[in-house]
């Protein structure tokens, strides 16, 4: 019999439904999985008893007749995600120990949905970085290695890392993601699991930690499309707490899902063929493009002008609003506070914000705090503004002549721990092919593409237009079914 | 009336004024949040998560507020922007837990508009209206509770603020208080802030310049360099800041010095304004569009609504009371410029049941006279009355009529005053109705000639002026009931 712990998100509700096997069963089998991987440091806490209490609710649902979409599923929730109660930090010292009195809409819909919660999952601080290691807790160690022999720890992306690494690790059939410039997508991509940022503004943004507000978007990463589609049901929904969340209703993503894509015209952006990118991301392409034709879908070239801007532009808007976002960070309210033996008000904040923010932050701020400023403002934040519109605007061109575009979703494979933490800029080059979709609030999911030939992941990502969830979904199924990708890591923890 | 200067050692000054005025929209919730916005309630009591700036939480905007400044807007006749957005103003502050302050510095709700005001007798201005944008307060420090750690008081924090942007239109002090006056005036109106100043819901940034004013056939001079005088709460205050800045400014040019143009605080107690911060260490605010928030798009059917929903305003209802009801002007301007007084006094037009001229001048010198006397006296605002504009009418009906000579219907007041009674239930139950009975004052008349025989003789002698006298002297034998006008004539007739 395959181990509960194999099983995803639709397996697993299926199984209760049918009773195969008890939700308390599940949830003991991926907290006993939790409990025993340590070493991947995905988690920042556990919370078995949560799961459990879930699980024990789904089994009585059961008996009652009256499960819900969700009922059995134990889920990882990414630490940026508010949930009542149980320490929320971001990843970052400054909230370390906070526990909050409110649930993230997100987390709430999730466990409304009858999902239980294994523990919060570790991440970049405050979502700012594409490694994981920037996380105050300590970075996520992926559960992929090269299959060189050389046993180098490897990154599983950023922000979402303890996201991914729990997936791939069989240590949650799903969790919980965000994505400001790819922090869904591309540590999808390198620890070869599915991953989906909506449209902007499907998701309640209440209850999360806010990085770059006009850019946060959570979403779902699991084993396969359909669990991905099962979660975003969930998930989504309009919020009255959220001025930005769409009001409109939910579509049935999972009861819609097919893989008939015959006709779909999907676009190949030329700009995304970049300088610099090793050649198995070419051919990871190629093949998928091939797989895009298989399944009956018109493949064309398309153009999107403005795509070499999307990255200064995204490294503008982004941190311009984390530096105002993060400005509640100090030391009078909650969170740390850091009280120097001299000193006033002013003391307080620059000792408890030098203290409570890691280096990549305090850059992130002090950019931000920068093009924002009285004579750059123009030069840099209403410019990028502007570019912002454009790149939208291609967006909007592209759809006369295609209705998905197809590109990988990051320009390598999962990179060394440490090998780019010194040079922030190779780390930036990371979201290159994620942040346009960011910036033009697209829906856009990352899907395993196969493995290099150090054997790690490669992914590739589907882009739709604003709303198009269902288009995504379907070409990552027709993708998924031709792609046939099973592979996993093997437990070394 | 001449203008307003400042006579300089070396000349006249003209003073340049600009008003910001923050008025608390009234509002039982934030801008922002669902908490309330009650004055008074204990510390941190009206405090949402999204007030205290928790972490994830998001501002949603109060139709309310919304709502109330784009009435004021449109009761001071200004542009509405059907578009308009929310920007974030960043600084570090305690009383300020988001460490940004959602306000609108680009594309304000509210474009240009202006205000008229009355300076001295029958000379009006208009004051120009530059723009009014929406806007959170921030909380409240507290110094005096601990001896090392200042408190903070969220209760205001995220509570709506209009702030209400003149033009530097004004010239004077007496223009900056009759403007602010006049301000007031139409908020209260119009219902979007109570104006109540001594609470804080109504304060004004105080922009001061000087200049030489303009000689014959010179168009432009340019305005001096500003300084800004932040919070003034009350109309003396504004008054006494801009005397004292001006005169500041003339001293220090006179004396060779230059205007920094700075931030600077009113004190109350000494009358004068004092430096808070230079331009050189002045915050760089980092406006940027809030992206939490959608821009506002207000659509017909609401700016209609919100236009329908206006009261008859304060310069209109002067003149239709001079129009209609034949008020002088200076009558209309009393009863109109508070919103409670013209409530109360065309509550006490309609309990009368009539309407024109004739009733509007007996009731207008009645409020007037009569009823602000009595109140003046009490210490009590209008809304405390302790007479009704029922009980009022009342009243002036009986005077109408005849059943009550002025004099009775002072006395009767005064009655109404003390015991809250209905003026026909004291006429009757004191039994102070005035009499008409031709026989009773013709016995009175009688015994008041017959106990002054000479002043009688005196009077057909020619001395005219003893009439007033029998009338007194017979109104007292009547115990000041007699119709006077019956006395009058049965006086006349009895003398002659």
């Amino acid at each position: 019999m395959t181990a509960l712990t194999d099983l995803g998100v639709a397996a697993i509700r299926d199984g209760v439904r049918k009773g195969a096997f008890s939700a308390v069963e599940v949830a003991q089998a991926f907290s006993a999985a939790v409990a025993g991987a340590k070493a991947l440091n995905a988690y920042v806490i556990e919370t078995p008893e949560h799961a459990l209490e879930a699980a024990e609710q789904a089994d009585r649902d059961r008996a009652a007749g009256n499960l819900k979409p969700l009922s059995g599923v134990p889920l990882g929730i990414k630490d940026l995600f508010a949930t009542k109660g149980y320490q929320t930090t971001a990843g970052s010292n400054m909230l370390g120990g906070f526990e909050p009195v409110y649930e993230s809409t997100v987390s709430g819909n999730l466990f409304a949905a009858g999902a239980g919660m294994l523990g919060k999952l570790n991440m970049d601080e405050f979502a700012m970085g594409s490694s994981n290691e920037t996380s105050a807790y300590g970075n996520v160690i992926s559960p992929w290695r090269r299959s060189d022999g050389g046993n180098a720890p490897l990154t599983p992306g950023g922000s979402s890392g303890g996201s991914a690494a729990a997936v791939a690790a069989r240590l949650a059939p799903g969790v919980t993601g965000t994505d400001t410039g790819g922090s869904i997508r591309q540590p999808a991509a390198f620890v070869g699991i599915t991953g989906i940022k909506p449209t902007y503004g499907r998701c309640s943004r209440y209850g999360m930690v806010a990085f770059a507000s006009s850019l946060d978007q959570a979403g779902p990463m699991a084993r396969d499309v359909r669990d991905c589609a099962i979660m975003l049901e969930a998930m989504a929904g309009f919020d009255p707490k959220d001025s930005t969340s769409l009001q409109l209703d939910v579509p049935r993503w999972e009861a819609e899902l097919s893989s008939d894509i015959r006709g779909k015209r999907i676009g190949i952006p030329k700009e995304y063929r970049i300088e610099g990118v090793p050649e198995e991301i070419d051919r990871v392409w190629e093949q998928g493009i091939a797989w895009m034709k298989d399944a009956g879908a018109e493949i064309v070239e398309v153009s999107l002008p403005h795509t070499r801007y999307a990255l200064p532009t995204y490294y503008i808007i982004a941190p311009a609003e984390a530096s105002s976002n993060l400005a509640r960070y100090d030391g009078v309210k909650y969170g740390l506070r850091k009280m120097p033996e001299s000193g006033g008000l002013a003391e307080m904040y620059e000792a408890t914000r030098a203290a409570g923010f890691g280096a990549e932050v305090k850059r992130r701020i002090m950019i931000g705090t920068y093009v924002l400023s009285a004579g750059f403002y123009d030069a840099y934040f209403n410019q990028a503004q502007k570019v912002r519109a454009l790149i939208a605007r291609d967006f909007e061109r592209v759809w006369e002549e295609c209705d998905l575009l197809l590109t990988p979703t990051a320009p390598s494979a999962a990179f060394a721990l440490g090998e780019k933490s010194d040079d922030p800029i190779a780390m930036y080059l990371n979201d290159v092919f994620a942040v346009p979709a960011s910036l033009a609030g697209l829906p856009a999911m990352s899907v395993p593409g196969g493995l290099n030939e150090q054997g790690l992941p490669l992914g590739l990502q589907i882009i739709g237009k604003a709303l198009d969830e269902q288009g995504v979904l379907n070409a990552g199924l027709a993708f998924e079914e031709r792609a046939g990708f099973t592979a996993r890591p093997e437990a070394w923890w | 009336m001449s203008a307003y200067r400042i006579q300089g050692a070396t000349g006249e000054w003209e003073v340049v004024i600009g008003l910001e005025v923050h008025a608390q929209v009234t509002s039982k919730a934030k801008l922002f949040s669902g908490a309330a916005t009650e004055f008074g309630a204990e510390p941190n009591t009206q405090v949402s998560l999204v007030d205290a700036a928790m972490p994830g939480m998001l501002p949603v905007p109060n139709q309310e507020c919304i709502r109330q400044a784009v009435r004021t807007g449109m009761a001071l006749e200004a542009k509405i922007n059907a578009w308009s957005r929310f920007d974030r103003k960043n600084y570090f502050y305690a009383d300020l837990p988001q460490g940004y302050q959602i306000s609108q510095l680009y594309h304000p709700i509210v474009g240009e508009g202006q205000v008229e005001i009355e300076v001295g007798e029958g000379s009006a201005k208009r004051v120009g209206i530059e723009r009014i944008h929406i806007e959170q307060d921030a909380g409240k420090l507290m110094h005096d509770q601990h001896p090392s750690f200042s408190y903070v008081d969220l209760n205001r924090s995220g509570v709506a603020l209009m702030e209400i942007v003149s033009k530097p239109d004004m010239r004077s002090p007496e223009e900056a208080g009759a403007y602010v006056r006049k301000l007031r005036s139409i908020l209260r109106y119009v219902g979007s802030c109570d104006g109540n100043m001594e609470q804080g819901s109504m304060r004004a940034d105080v922009n001061v310049s000087v200049r030489r004013p303009a000689r014959d056939g010179q168009e432009v001079v340019p305005f001096g360099t500003r300084t800004e005088t932040k919070n003034v709460n009350s109309i003396r205050f504004i008054m006494q800041a801009i005397e004292y800045e001006a005169n500041r400014q003339v001293d220090l040019i006179e004396s060779g010095g230059t205007v920094v143009q700075e931030t600077r605080l009113f004190d109350p107690d000494k009358g004068e304004t004092r430096s808070l911060r230079s331009k050189e260490d002045a915050h760089d605010y980092r406006y940027f569009p809030d992206p939490d928030l959608l821009p506002l798009e207000l659509s017909d059917a609401f700016l209609e609504e919100c236009r329908a929903s206006l009261p008859e305003l304060p310069d209109a209802k002067r003149q239709r009371y001079e129009r209609e009801l034949g008020l002088s002007a200076y009558n209309a301007g009393v009863l109109t410029a508070e919103v409670e007084t013209a409530r109360w006094f065309e509550e006490l037009l309609a309990a009368t049941g009539k309407s024109g001229p004739d009733v509007g001048k007996a009731a207008s010198n009645w409020v007037i006279s009569d009823l602000f006397g009595a109140l003046n006296r009490l210490g009590k605002g209008i809304d405390e009355s302790p007479v009704s504009p029922a009980q009022g009418a009342e009243l002036l009906g009986l005077v109408a009529d005849g059943t009550l000579s002025g004099t009775l219907a002072k006395q009767v007041f005064e009655i109404m005053l003390e015991t809250g009674e209905d003026p026909a239930k004291i006429v009757e139950e004191r039994g102070l109705k005035q009499t008409s009975d031709t026989g009773a004052i013709e016995a009175a008349i009688t015994d008041v000639m017959a106990a002054n025989a000479d002043k009688v003789a005196e009077y057909r002698g020619g001395k005219d002026k003893l009439f007033g006298f029998f009338v007194g002297q017979t109104m007292k034998a009547m115990h000041g009931r007699a119709n006077p006008q019956l006395v009058n004539d049965l006086l006349r007739k009895a003398l002659s």
